[in-house]
């Protein structure tokens, strides 16, 4: 205890430096454990799917799609449980800028093989009954103040024309990293209107999703599929719902190698700054462990000194700092929804803001800590410094 | 009479391992700002090689992409008419042209993304000048043979010369590698436009694109395609058409950018700082003997925001060095919009060298304000006696 008050007591005697280096802390440990949240969203649809769903897709790519007929033949081969089926929409509420995902889907099985997707029993019902129904998202209903009964219009890019629905439920998600802003309606609404609009693009589905009797059985099971539809018009691809998410994460990789490597560079910096400040300190205390060391304290008790006050340093700078992510993460939260459905700050983040200020802490002692515990006692006093 | 420059500049050298720490410090910021900047503007030229200025791409309406879009042959029919389309040698400069993703694994990784294929006939190089065949030679029209841009022949399994892929239950050869400098092009493979409708069996086109006989009768051609009652279609400057396919990415960047240099300049304006003002501490009797001398307040002053330029301009230097290593490197990323592949690269613009090396100078002038304002308030008599 008595180390620590030296410790703290040290380390503020230049109070102005002290305090611009733990603010410079500070603001580097927010800016890593936002980068390093700004990464794990990158992985949020990948953490918030299911190993135990399939999805199924055209074989060409994402934006071929597949035959209607196709369900049943699907649903006969081993180890499939149900069928659900669905296409993006990619429809615009109004302005590009509110941008939300929105898929037409088959009501009644999607919404059974999606548990983690909280909602009430009365509101779905209501939804299957009512073909131009719709459910959304806590979030996008909280962001444009919609309520259950509301009519909501599309404006279709990939399916032209406005097209209407009411709202009947909202649901909200049953882990953290839900996506609670999207929106579904009946696949039934959307492939009547095409039927009567664009004929020859009737009755063709964007995804089949796959639920399965036992999930260690998903590598046959796609092998199978894929291989009743081989050289067929539209052969297919079947992967797990994780593998499907982690080919988008994969896609636009380049970026987030950028924005890791920018995480470490912020870190670097202050290191940088922080060495400084312990090198300044150093220097000017050099007749101080000199004479610390006439009066008989060792070198090991003067290296602990120093190296204390380092670590003492950062690691008040990453508390302040941790301290400041919250209100800045829940800022974003609310100001740049469009862009992150879900910025929740991880506890292993928290984890590794507090590594991040300790190794600034080690690193920036290590230098001053050798030289003020290797002085020779005689060099140590001769130097005014 | 100021104090001589020489004076500021051999104050860094004397403190020689704080110099190389602050400026280091500066230099990574730097490194990241103009590497950010070199970021945006290498996607901006993308951009804007791969349209021109001159040409006109017809989609359908609220489609925002071409993968998105579909024109039936009656509506493209009546958009290869319209007179204000450029003719040269004979022949009308419109191509219609279709527009697919197809997934191809990375070579490598062997991690798949989406790459546009598209389809095109014999007028599609005449307007786009600059597509170059560089090995081997055109598809035939009528055959399966495609040619791959360089950066898919680079990347992509199958997409080198004399490979082939297989889609739409044929094999497809790649017969040439054409070159299309900065430009979304070479992230695209291109095949005979009727063999790729009958392959993927969509009866309709993606989009049209035709060159404009004078430039200037845009907006007149424009009315007219989108007021027409037969046609659904809208029709935008080739240049405005792929700025707005990445804007998202644009935006994304420069929000990005933004942020990090705010946030790290007030880690290095910190470092600088702390290094000033143990500068002016160091040196106080040093101080009051140039007051002593007659040296004024406002030379002072100047003496150690001079010093603190100096350092931030040897970080912003060092930075920039580095920074211009990054020229060698391409980044390719899915663009969100189109859902497929784009590759740019970092390109440094004499712009961005000048606006690094302010920032620098900004960052280094924040930091010694302060500092310099407190060396140069000092009282005389305190400052000599002070040891």
């Amino acid at each position: 205890m008595f180390i620590l008050k030296l410790l703290i007591r040290n380390a503020f005697r230049h109070k102005l430096r002290t305090t611009l280096t733990i603010v410079g802390v500070a603001i580097a440990i927010v800016a890593f454990g936002l980068l390093r949240t700004l990464v794990d969203l990158w992985y949020a649809g990948v953490e918030a799917s299911s190993a135990s769903r399939l999805i199924t897709r055209n074989a060409i790519s994402l934006v071929f799609p597949l035959p209607i007929s196709y369900k049943d033949r699907i649903r006969q081969v081993p180890g499939v449980k149900d069928v659900s089926w669905g296409n993006w929409f990619g429809g615009i509420y109004k302005d590009e800028k509110n941008f939300f995902p929105n898929f037409a889907v088959e009501p009644k099985s999607y919404l059974a093989m999606y548990p983690e997707y909280v909602i009430d029993p009365s509101q779905v019902k209501a939804f299957a009954l009512d073909r131009k129904g719709c459910i959304v998202g806590r979030k996008t209903a909280e962001r444009f103040g919609w309520k259950v009964g509301d009519q909501v219009t599309l404006r279709g890019t990939i399916f032209p024309g406005q097209w209407d629905f009411v709202i009947r439920g909202i649901y909200r998600g049953a882990q953290k990293n839900t996506d609670e802003t999207q929106l579904f309606f009946h696949w039934d609404y959307l492939n009547e209107t095409v039927k009567k609009t664009i004929a020859r693009r009737a009755d063709q589905v964007g995804f089949y999703m796959i639920s399965l009797t036992k999930p260690e059985q998903a590598a046959e099971v796609s092998l199978a599929i894929d291989a009743i539809f081989k050289n067929s018009l539209a052969e297919t691809l079947t992967e797990t719902e994780k593998a499907f998410q982690m080919g988008f994460v994969s896609m636009t990789e380049a970026i987030l190698v950028a924005i890791q490597i920018v995480s470490y560079v912020v870190i670097v910096i202050i290191m940088v700054v922080a060495a400084n400040t312990m090198a300044m300190t150093a220097r000017e205390r050099i007749a101080e462990y000199a004479t610390l060391k006439t009066l008989g304290f060792g070198a090991i008790h003067i290296a602990g000194v120093v190296f204390g006050e380092s670590i003492v340093i950062a690691m008040i700078g990453g508390i302040a700092g941790v301290a400041c992510t919250f209100p800045a993460a829940h800022w974003i939260e609310t100001e740049l929804s469009q862009f992150f459905p879900v910025f929740s700050i991880a506890p292993q983040t928290i984890v590794m803001d507090l590594a991040a200020a300790l190794v600034v802490g080690v690193v920036a002692g290590i230098f001053p800590t050798w030289r003020g515990a290797t002085i020779g006692i005689a060099d140590g006093l001769r130097r005014i410094g | 009479m100021g104090i001589p420059y020489s004076y500021s500049f051999r104050n860094l050298w004397t403190r020689r391992l704080t110099t190389v720490l602050t400026a280091s410090g500066m230099a990574l910021v730097v490194f990241v700002f103009a590497a950010t900047l070199m970021l945006a503007e290498g996607l901006r030229k993308t951009l804007v090689d791969t349209g021109s200025y001159d040409n006109v791409v017809v989609i359908r309406k609220s489609a925002q992409t071409e993968v998105q879009s579909g024109i039936d042959r009656s509506q493209a029919a009546v958009v290869e008419t319209q007179p204000e389309i450029a003719v040269e040698g004979g022949e009308r400069l419109v191509a219609k042209e279709i527009v697919v993703l197809i997934s191809l694994p990375k070579r490598g990784s062997g991690k798949p993304s989406n790459v546009i294929i598209r389809g095109v006939s014999a007028t599609s190089l005449l307007m786009r000048p600059q597509v170059k065949v560089i090995e081997g030679r055109m598809p035939r029209p009528g055959s399966a043979e495609i040619m791959a841009g360089a950066s898919i022949a680079k990347r992509f399994k199958g997409g080198g010369i004399g490979e082939t892929l297989r889609f739409g239950m044929r094999d497809w050869t790649v017969v040439g590698i054409f070159e299309a400098g900065n430009t979304g092009f070479s992230s695209e493979i291109w095949g005979d436009v009727d063999q790729l409708m009958q392959a993927f069996r969509r009866p309709v086109y993606s989009s049209i694109i035709f060159k404009l006989r004078d430039p200037s009768e845009f907006v007149r051609v424009k009315e007219r395609i989108e007021g027409d009652p037969r046609l659904t279609l809208e029709a935008k400057r080739e240049i405005t058409f792929y700025a707005d396919q990445s804007q998202a990415m644009a935006k994304f960047l420069r929000i990005l950018g933004i942020t990090l240099t705010i946030i790290f300049s007030l880690g290095a304006v910190i470092g600088a700082m702390i290094t000033m003002y143990a500068a002016v501490a160091n040196r106080v009797t040093e101080i009051g003997t140039l007051r002593a001398l007659g040296f004024q307040r406002g030379s002072i002053l100047a003496a150690f925001i001079l010093e603190s330029l100096f350092l931030g301009l040897l970080g912003g230097v060092v930075g920039l060095f580095f920074a211009s290593f990054m020229q060698l490197v391409t980044i390719s990323t899915m663009n969100w919009q189109t859902f497929s592949e784009l590759a740019f690269t970092f390109s440094l613009t004499p712009g961005i060298i000048g606006k690094s090396l302010i920032f620098s100078l900004v960052m280094g002038f924040v930091g010694g304000l302060l500092p310099a304002f407190r060396a140069a308030r000092m009282n005389i008599v305190d400052a000599l006696r002070a040891t």
